[in-house]
């Protein structure tokens, strides 16, 4: 691998387990581990921990960030309580998606509170770089509206746990009350164990796999010391370590549109479904005033979830077709190891979009047919309506 | 690897046996593939080239040409394969045509058993 490939503090432990590396964003990351269905099952059924310190994390803090957020992002975040935590959009001026981003309010052990921004590693650089181009510099220096903050990307490490089993196997390890966490909620932690060195994490209830779980933030450090005692901890509960190929299966079945396929700088929030984290009535933000034209006009293509009978799956640039007409592109396609049957997301004219509809695919010269379903895939047992 | 086979240097093995040549993939590029959901392969009466794709393999995680190592006519094809066992037995149950070759050139440019486990050595690193 490329000399220039940088390594998260896990690298040594997924080379040692036999991780198949990759150069994912610029990291060396493990693509799986062993069979990518059995990663994905372990999320389905029980726990696995996956490697996501490639992800960028930028930390605001100072009595101006939160009003610097409300300007920079679709969605306010001014309004936030402690804990809370919410998925947004960075867009440029003509509405075009930066990327998608989720931002957590919490207050550190002194008890002074930040947001914490967690960005695409593969936009981690044009991020930084749009916030130092909007950074209000004068206003971020005047006393009472401070705006201070860090790239803390290389500083921290970053788990997600996930699986029905999340609670049982991270419990024994942090001071807060995990099973009453709620969704999109979060907290700062003490992580109660040797290993530890006595510092802090921070704890959310989010994930990018439609499975119940936490994303864990802790020191570099740290982090391959903790990880070794939670792949300990939950050998009884039949943890895995799952690698990005799982991680991909698993937000595909729940829908979940990832930066560079479903999601560009072309591709504006409404076609994309992602509508409801556009607050245009509030702060100005960059393309506030070109979404707000958006809103009103017929979408030149949506994005829809295909899926196909047979297990032969559709890639991104798939044509999908009407009567051999060419009416849009897939963008993600894979086997859903949970539905057995193969499944996709694309682009298709705003005529094409009616559950139940049937389409055809080109896979690769051979057309196959395939019906419009209504996003997610799949759904775990216990998720209640509306929980976004 | 064993029981007189050829090796082509995409992973397929091939059995002589006269002018037919059985074809599958070794156990070292079903490992490295894992997770298979489906195989397409031609049709009886198919023609096939050295070094051409026949038919392909779908993991999960991407799509690999099954190329022909021989040339010729086909002449059977197992389309029962078993996906989920094929990496049990690849050698004899995981064979997936067989071809009537048309000439026996190919076989000269194919790898046998020493040849191949290098090949499969340099590329684990």
């Amino acid at each position: 691998m490329d000399a220039s490939v940088q390594k998260t503090p896990l690298y040594d432990w997924h080379v040692a387990h036999g991780g198949r590396m990759v150069d994912f964003a610029g990291f060396a990351m493990p693509v799986q581990y062993g069979s990518i269905i059995d990663e994905h099952q372990a999320v389905r059924t029980k726990v696995a921990l996956a490697d996501i310190s490639h992800m960028g994390r930028l930390r605001f803090e100072g009595p101006g960030a939160a009003v610097f957020l409300a300007e920079l992002l679709t969605r306010r975040v001014a309004d936030m309580e402690l804990g809370q935590v919410r998925y947004s959009l960075v867009t440029r001026d003509d509405g075009g998606i930066l990327d998608d981003v989720l931002v957590g309010y919490y207050h550190n052990s002194h008890g002074q509170p930040f947001f914490l921004m967690v960005v695409n590693a593969s936009n981690r650089a044009k991020i930084v770089k749009w916030v130092e181009a909007h950074l209000p510099k004068e206003r971020a220096e005047r006393p009472g509206e401070e705006i201070i903050w860090n790239d803390v990307s290389r500083l921290w490490a970053m788990f997600a746990i996930q699986g029905p089993k999340s609670v049982e196997l991270l419990q024994p390890l942090v001071d807060v009350d995990l099973a009453s966490m709620k969704y999109y909620r979060g907290a700062q932690a003490r992580l109660l164990h040797p290993a530890a060195q006595r510092q802090g994490c921070i704890i959310s209830r989010t994930g990018y796999t439609g499975e119940d779980g936490f994303e864990l933030s802790l020191g570099a450090g740290i982090a391959q010391g903790i990880w070794e005692v939670l792949m300990e901890i939950g050998k009884p509960l039949g943890i895995q370590a799952a690698g990005l190929g799982a991680r991909d299966t698993l937000r595909l079945e729940a829908g979940m549109p990832l930066y560079g396929h479903e999601l560009s700088e072309e591709i504006n929030p409404f076609q994309a479904g992602l509508g409801f984290a556009c607050h245009l009535a509030g702060y100005d933000f960059p393309g506030r005033d070109a979404l707000l034209k958006i809103q009103k006009e017929p979408a030149t293509s949506v994005r829809i979830g295909l899926e196909m009978p047979g297990k032969r799956a559709a890639r991104e640039h798939s044509p999908i077709l009407s009567n051999g007409q060419k009416v849009g592109e897939v963008t993600s396609g894979s086997y859903s190891p949970s539905l057995g049957k193969s499944i996709a997301m694309g682009y298709v004219s705003p005529d094409y979009t009616r559950p139940g509809l049937e389409l055809q695919i080109d896979i690769r010269g051979s057309v196959q047919n395939a019906t419009v379903v209504e996003l997610p895939f799949y759904r775990r047992p216990t998720t209640k309506k509306g929980s976004k | 690897m064993s029981q007189n086979l050829l090796y082509s240097k995409t992973h397929e093995w091939v059995r002589v046996d006269g002018d037919t040549a059985s074809v599958g993939l070794t156990a070292f590029a079903l490992e490295a593939l894992t997770d298979l959901v489906h195989i397409q392969l031609p049709e009886v009466g198919a023609q096939v080239s050295a070094g051409q794709p026949f038919g392909e393999i779908e993991s999960v995680k991407a799509v690999s040409d099954l190329n022909s190592p021989v040339n010729g006519e086909v002449v059977e094809v197992n389309s029962g394969v078993d996906l989920e066992h094929l990496a049990e037995d690849p050698y004899n149950k995981g064979w997936f045509i067989k071809v009537k070759m048309s000439d026996k050139a190919a076989l000269g440019s194919l790898l046998d058993d020493a040849a191949y486990k290098k090949q499969c050595e340099e590329e684990q690193h």
